[in-house]
């Protein structure tokens, strides 16, 4: 492709000439590079393959307990009488 | 026009949890209420984008994940400098838990990035399947599996938790992965 066509008058004006030739070969090589296999989903694209590991079950289940345990200290509060209040309220607003 | 009582009576129902996962974001009791009041008002607010008949803890859920992510971005300097602090916030201690052992799991839990976090308590804690978490959470079932793996690994690693598989990595290992990033 003739560079000189593409239209980078405008950009000369503003006193930047495009890009240096280090940057034009760096956009060529991403350009050129077409991947072969497509990601299930876009997340998995921007990061790089770490290898998954896997605790024994002995330790998930102790994590779980401590987590439910957590959780659960908060669920048995209840629900403080100002949210109650807010929901009755809201609710007969409509 | 009046709410129906029966999803009044839904969202009432979710309040408990709803809150708890909110204190388990953000570690903070009274930013969690600020969230979850926030959270209803836009809920009842919008009640008419609910369907009847559909998951009400999950829509309650997203509306409060989003919230918190977006105060999050605010002030994530605030959230992530959680060395102590997170715990500090935290008035409650259950009895059926030792507390300071109690104490050490939200420090540690407060230790992990707050996507691995999230993704944790709703699979772990609020009950709710991968793929429920991944809607919530707008991100791929597989990355919801592998954040939760991350959690468990990096909260092993923090609590000195040492029941791994017999033939995977070292605990040094697992630190190095689990820290790795976010995922």
């Amino acid at each position: 492709m003739d560079e000189s066509k593409e239209g980078r008058v405008g950009l000369k004006s503003h006193g930047r000439i495009g890009k240096s030739e280090d940057m034009k070969s760096h956009k060529t090589n991403v350009e050129a590079v077409e991947p072969a296999d497509q990601p299930e989903h876009p997340d998995m694209a921007k990061r790089p393959h770490r290898p998954e590991i896997r605790l024994g079950r002995e330790a998930q289940a102790r994590i779980g307990e401590l987590l439910r345990n957590m959780y659960n200290s908060y669920v048995n509060q209840g629900v403080p009488p100002h949210l109650a209040d807010l929901v009755r309220r809201l609710g007969d607003e409509g | 026009m009046k709410l129906d009582p029966a999803i009044r009576d839904q969202v009432l129902a979710t309040v408990p949890s709803l809150r708890a996962f909110a204190i388990s974001l953000c570690g903070n009791i009274d930013r969690a209420d600020d969230l979850v009041q926030e959270t209803l008002l836009r809920a009842l607010a919008h009640i008419d984008s609910f369907e009847p008949g559909t998951n009400m803890p999950a829509w309650l859920f997203t509306i409060l994940r989003n919230l918190f992510r977006s105060e999050y971005r605010k002030r994530r300097r605030e959230v992530e400098d959680a060395e102590g602090r997170y715990a500090e916030t935290l008035k409650s201690h259950p009895e059926q838990t030792g507390r300071v052992e109690f104490d050490e799991f939200r420090t540690a839990l407060a230790k992990l990035p707050a996507d691995q976090r999230e993704a944790l308590i709703l699979v772990g804690a609020s009950g709710f399947s991968y793929d429920d978490a991944a809607a919530i959470c707008g991100c791929a079932v597989g990355t919801i599996k592998s954040r939760v793996n991350r959690a468990r690994t990096r909260l092993a690693d923090l609590l000195a938790i040492d029941s791994v598989d017999d033939f995977g990595p070292d605990r040094a290992t697992r630190a190095v992965l689990a820290g790795g990033g976010r995922g």
